[in-house]
């Protein structure tokens, strides 16, 4: 049986499983076909409308950017535009790929269960389209690859798959935003995404969320990093989402693997956000860093993480930080598992509110209450990521920047 | 000018400052004494306008302006500033931030700024992040520096301050305080007229006195159990606490009442 048969049958057994975590959606509810787009040229991106354009641009896909080694766009179910400028850096379609590249089988359902809940089921069963990346061995990237998954048919279930490999000893930077378009409210997104991350490889992903409102989102990550290879993920969410659930896994799987995942999280009344990491430490000298930041406007935010420490020798932390301004639910949920003798881990959570003390210390510098208080929230969501390419830490700078400014 | 007219402060239920006046005019500095506990930080956290620190008799006027009530950004605004004890830590707001809010509108020379009093290798941390009592002393001048009030409110300045920065401290709130050589420089001016032509106010708590060795104060007082007392010359109060200790102080406090 070719593989894809038996995916096939696998994920009709999962078609009605909910997942393990997360308000179950009914994705009858939801339509899983769009009016197909005609592929657009590199050069005639620039002619979308620019109220297009602006949304893409919150998602950090700038079109007009030189300073953008490929692009993928697609829109609703079909892809727009397709292309890499860079040596050594790959960008196709993964429906061109599972048809005309064998080697993508070393990877497709590789890393996160087919069957692993409804959503993953979803997307095997009718799956639009999604990217494979793929830096070549010993390809360094200059600038980053930007890939945006829009939405603009309103009630649409999206269902994308994406795979993304760093061969050995490449070095590849990707920008990935998820954007809705202006009038679009209600929908759902279910992304699959599976990294893998090869011996001395270095990935950095960057995702940027600016949902609708009544979207509900499911992305089902996971990575696996092997030796002395590291994966970088960072994830910004600051725009209203009726409902996103994700648990991204990664599995150090050689020693000296590192996997640090950041992600900044704002909730509005609407929300309802569960969204954690996990790192799995299975050799000597892995090492993991867990870092998030949420602030809750009225809605619920849990943030999750969780270490498995399962060789000795390895080292990680976790620091979930989260701020209730103006009401809201705001849940920490930090697990470490050690396992064998030698583990090192740690974590750090605090739930509160902004100290009165840090505000009369601004004030007494000159600044209104007002003014103190967003200065020290925009600090608490500013994050130092260390080995991101000034592109991209300015793409979250200006993503924290715009609605901080605009919630405060 | 800064004038406190019998004022009266509570801190929860605890009345901690007792009929207090002081009055501080353009150009001078005062210092002030007292033992641990006996309200010296609450007097000035007071005068910058926490709202911990209520005040239930008595005013406080600067300038000419009645502040007794108002908020805390509008006495910094009016040119009241203080180097606090213990500043608390801002996670994400780089010290280099922190500077330019001080500074207001204008763009000062930071790198410079910070050279003076030796702290350009921490312009980059987030403010007050793990530093020592010293290194934050001198980010609290800093931004003194950059925020250049009229009326400077120093606690303990000289306090964790090693041997090496102690002479760096003290002549950067000298510069502050316009009490530095440079405006009684002969020649130029006469020393009556480089004393007229100052306008900074400042109030200072000290323990060791040792702030002392870089400025002349105008005037000391001691703050025993919220009561103010003395009111003169800051070095022979020193002198008498450290050879009859603040016991004496109590004496004369009990003999003047």
């Amino acid at each position: 049986m070719h593989p894809r048969e038996q995916l096939r049958e696998k994920a009709l057994a999962a078609v009605a499983k909910a997942a393990a975590i997360g308000e179950d959606i009914d994705l009858s509810q939801y339509r899983r076909t769009a009016p197909p787009q005609l592929p657009m040229a590199e050069a005639d991106l620039c002619s979308l409308p620019q109220s297009d354009l602006d949304r893409l641009l919150m998602g950090g896909v700038d079109v007009k950017s030189h300073e953008r080694g490929g692009t993928y766009i697609m829109k609703d179910t079909t892809v727009l535009h397709c292309s890499s400028k860079q040596e050594g850096v790959e960008v196709l379609p993964i429906r061109q790929a599972l048809e005309h590249h064998p080697w993508i089988w070393d990877y497709y359902w590789k890393a996160v269960a087919v069957d692993a809940d409804k959503y993953t089921a979803s997307v095997e069963l009718d799956l639009h389209d999604g990217y494979v990346i793929r830096a070549l061995p010993g390809s360094k990237t200059i600038f980053p690859i930007q890939a945006c998954l829009y939405m603009d048919q309103d009630k649409l279930q999206q269902n994308v798959h994406n795979i993304i490999i760093a061969e050995e000893g490449s070095e590849l930077h990707i920008i990935s935003g998820c954007v809705t378009s202006e009038h679009m409210r209600s929908g759902v997104h279910a992304g699959v995404s599976e990294f893998y991350v090869k011996k001395g490889a270095k990935l950095s992903f960057t995702m940027i969320h600016n949902w609708a409102e009544e979207m509900k989102v499911r992305p089902r990550s996971a990575a696996v990093i092997e030796e002395d290879g590291l994966f970088l993920s960072n994830y910004i969410c600051m725009k209203p989402v009726r409902s996103l659930q994700m648990y991204p896994t990664a599995t150090l799987a050689g020693p000296g693997a590192v996997a640090r995942f950041y992600s900044i999280m704002v909730g509005t009344p609407i929300t309802d956000i569960d969204a954690g990491s996990r790192v799995i430490l299975n050799h000597p000298h892995c090492r993991a860093e867990i870092v998030s930041r949420a602030i809750t406007n009225g809605g619920k935010i849990m943030a999750r993480g969780h270490l498995v420490g399962n060789a000795p020798d390895i080292k990680a932390h976790l620091e979930c930080r989260g701020l209730i301004l103006g009401g809201g639910a705001m849940l920490a949920v930090p697990q470490l598992d050690g396992f064998v003798d030698g583990v090192e881990m740690s974590h750090e959570a605090a739930v509160g509110k902004i100290a009165q003390e840090e505000i009369l210390y601004l004030q007494s510098r000159g600044l209104t209450e007002d003014e103190a208080t967003a200065t020290i929230v925009r600090g608490f969501l500013s994050v130092d990521i260390p080995g991101l390419p000034p592109q991209l830490q300015a793409e979250i700078d200006r993503a924290v920047q715009a609605t901080n400014e605009e919630s405060m | 000018m800064l004038v406190v007219e019998d004022l009266a402060v509570e801190l929860g239920d605890r009345l901690l400052l007792k009929h207090i006046d002081l009055e501080i005019p353009p150009g001078e500095t005062h210092i002030l004494f007292g033992p641990n506990g006996s309200g010296k930080t609450s007097l000035l956290m007071t005068i910058m306008g926490y709202p911990q620190y209520k005040v239930v008799g008595g005013k406080i006027t600067f300038k000419g302006v009645d502040i007794t009530h108002a908020p805390i950004d509008e006495r910094a605004r009016l040119g009241i500033g203080m180097s606090f004890q213990r500043p608390p830590t801002i996670h994400g707001l780089k010290t280099r931030q922190m500077i330019s809010l001080c500074a207001g509108g204008d763009q000062p020379d930071l790198e410079e700024m910070a050279e003076r009093v030796n702290f350009a290798a921490f312009l980059d941390r987030d403010v007050n992040a793990g530093l020592s009592g010293g290194e934050i002393k001198r980010s609290e001048l800093l931004q003194l520096m950059a925020q250049k009030p009229d009326l400077l409110l120093f606690d303990e300045p000289e306090s964790g301050v090693d041997m090496e920065n102690i002479a760096l401290v003290g002549h950067t709130i000298a510069e502050l305080l316009q009490k530095d050589g440079d405006l009684a420089l002969p020649g130029a001016r006469t020393i009556r007229q480089s004393r007229k032509a100052r306008t900074k106010m400042g109030l200072i708590i000290t323990h060791t006195g040792y702030i002392l060795d870089y400025l002349e104060a105008d005037k000391g007082y001691v703050l025993y159990d919220g009561v103010l007392s003395c009111g003169n010359n800051p070095r022979e109060i020193l002198h008498c606490v450290g050879q009859f200790g603040y016991e004496e102080c109590v004496r004369c406090t009990l003999e003047n009442n």
